[in-house]
């Protein structure tokens, strides 16, 4: 390894790498650890049975499946979203561009209400989706079309500027050596776009399992069905267990590192495969 | 560096100085819970009126609102309250448990529980009644269905909860097995549990679900005359729980903080005659029985029992009902499995 200088353009890479450090620990590590010092100061026995109780469990279940779900389905349609804002032109565009951030911007109990309000089997969509014997508001379905709400954005954004990187000429490239359009989805954009895609997924799957606001108006929080696991963590603060609730916030945080870690392996596999 | 950390040090200690000089105005924080916001504006405004003809100082007193268990823990955490008034004697003595931050006798300090006025819990009905809902009983009918917040996360569901028990433990001279089987009908019927009363009130108002809502009095009378009126109808239960909704001085903070004195003139002001009517006008029953007769027609004779009475104390019905692995928990889990 030499040991030589590298002369960088700008300088700073000390000044810059000690702030980065610092200021990561303050805003991140700091808070995660006392986290995990606080359930570290539980016996064992206590700690399982805070985060092995069967309605613990079912609201694991829950948070993580309505959220793998949410961020599938953006993963698809978020995806179509950023294909039809780059490769099209069409009055109206900007506005809907920006319309995409919504869900940033919007307070979540804003959304959580006006989700239920629709839904309710006396709202606006609601009515009619009672008819065909679909009921959305207090119920699990309810929990998904919140935590699809929150997500939408990140698809979007992280597949938008590689898509418009993406030149259109290669498309064309593709389709003149005989390609059909399937093969080329399938070899020369998905390839290209799939980083991008799973860092969307695992950003917009991130974001809805540690949902709270939004989706307590919308599910009903009935334990055992509609229970998600950060209320959970809010009736367990209630009862001034902290401990408790620093417990299942720790489980919280090692299965969502774990999922990220997969999800993030399962993105270096695939670009080193090449698809 | 090191001037400039001086420098930064001696500015934040003038800024203090300043502040704490310039302060002949004093300032007072009242840390309450949801309901209460409209009441406390105007009695602050009484008081900082009856205050100034007092002692010509002027007190400005901030409020702030939430869940009452949440309040009781941003007090815990730091929050510098003068007072707290809070929803149940719960979240208050949590202060004392977790904190130390007032004394173990902080309930006997002033009358009435240091309750200066009560609610207890009724029946919201659609208009006209149309379910024929006339008594806890009906709770529990199979075509009912109820809305009541989770007790889990709120102080106020705690109070509904508590009041069908004790109802039902009259009803059933003392029977505790019937009780719970009484109780675990009534959740039976519940099909959304929302995380706070306002939350319920809204499902019940709002999205129109439900036929019945368990509801603080004061809470139900706004609906009626506020959300919609002519909509809905309170019913009375034959018997009902005195709910009693506590004040404080955090003694702690006060002496920090040199506002001991005018804090708990502060509280004691809410006794006055003029305050009592001001929590009548915003549904409260008061406490001061020749008041509570002047307003006699806005609240029904209701056979009223107390929590310390019939549950041993806040501490105790946490206990056995609603801390994890107590009867709620079971109620639930029983629910789950059918």
């Amino acid at each position: 390894m030499p040991l030589t200088r590298r002369r960088r353009v700008i300088p700073g890479f000390g000044l810059t790498m000690g702030f980065t450090l610092f200021y990561l620990s303050f805003i991140l590590l700091i808070p995660v650890g006392g986290l995990l010092l606080y359930t570290s100061m539980m016996s064992w026995e206590d700690f399982w049975q805070a985060v092995s109780h069967p309605q613990v469990v079912a609201s694991y279940k829950l948070s993580f499946g309505a959220s793998l779900i949410g961020a599938t389905i953006n993963l698809v349609f978020g995806a179509l979203v950023a294909w039809v804002l780059v490769r099209y032109r069409f009055p109206g565009k900007k506005l809907i561009d920006a319309l995409v951030d919504l869900p940033f911007a919007l307070p979540t109990a804003v959304a959580g209400i006006a989700l239920v309000t629709l839904y309710a089997s006396s709202g606006w969509v609601g009515q009619y989706l009672q008819v065909a014997g679909i009921k959305v508001a207090y119920t699990q379905l309810g929990v998904v079309v919140a935590l699809t709400y929150i997500g939408l954005p990140f698809v979007v954004r992280t597949v938008q500027p590689v898509l418009e990187d993406l030149e259109a000429e290669r498309e064309e490239a593709s389709a003149s050596l005989g390609a059909s359009r399937f093969t080329t989805i399938r070899r020369v954009i998905l390839p290209s776009l799939l980083p991008a895609l799973m860092t969307g997924y695992a950003l917009a799957f991130a974001r809805a399992v540690g949902e709270y606001g939004s989706v307590v108006f919308i599910s009903g929080n009935m334990p055992y069905r509609t229970e998600i696991t950060p209320l959970l963590i809010v009736s367990k603060a209630e009862q001034f267990d902290y401990h408790g609730a620093a417990a299942i916030g720790t489980v919280m945080l090692l299965a969502a590192f774990a999922l990220l870690l997969l999800i993030n392996g399962l993105q270096w596999w695939t670009s080193r495969r090449g698809l | 560096m090191n001037i400039s950390l001086r420098h930064t040090l001696i500015g934040g200690l003038a800024t203090l100085f300043v502040a704490s000089a310039s302060a002949a105005q004093i300032e007072l924080l009242n840390v309450s819970y949801d309901p209460t916001r409209e009441f406390y504006r105007e009695y602050n405004a009484a008081f900082s009126q009856h205050w100034l003809e007092l002692n010509g100082d002027e007190v400005k007193v901030r409020q702030s609102h939430g869940g009452s268990g949440s309040q009781a823990r941003a007090v815990i955490d730091g929050l510098d309250a003068d007072v707290v008034t809070l929803a149940l004697a719960y979240d208050v003595d949590a202060l004392r448990q977790q904190a130390q931050l007032i004394p173990e006798n902080w309930q006997s300090r002033l009358p009435d529980n240091s309750s200066p006025y009560t609610s207890t819990i009724v029946l919201l009905v659609r208009k006209g009644n149309p379910k024929d809902i006339r008594d806890w009983d009906d709770l529990v009918r199979d075509d009912v269905a109820v809305i009541t917040p989770n007790p889990k996360t709120s102080g106020g569901a705690r109070w509904n909860y508590l009041a069908a028990w004790g109802y039902a433990l009259k009803k059933f001279a003392g029977d505790e097995d019937k009780t719970y089987q009484f109780i675990s009908k009534v959740f039976q019927n519940v099909p959304v549990l929302d995380s706070g009363a306002r939350g319920a009130t809204n499902t019940f108002v709002q999205r129109g679900l439900g036929d019945v809502l368990i509801a603080w009095e004061n809470e139900a009378i706004l609906s009626v005359e506020q959300l919609g009126k002519g909509e809905f109808e309170i019913v009375v239960p034959s018997v009902s729980i005195l709910a009693e909704p506590p004040v404080t001085v955090v003694d702690k903070n006060v002496d920090r903080k040199g506002t001991r004195e005018v804090a708990e003139a502060y509280l004691q002001y809410l006794y006055s005659d003029e305050a009592q009517r001001l929590a009548a006008k915003h549904y409260y029953r008061p406490a001061n029985p020749t008041i509570g007769e002047e307003f006699a027609a806005s609240f029904p004779q209701v056979q009223l029992f107390r929590i310390d009475d019939v549950f041993g104390g806040w501490q105790k019905a946490q206990d056995t009902h609603f801390n994890d692995g107590g009867k709620f928990d079971s109620i639930l889990e029983a629910i789950s499995r059918r």
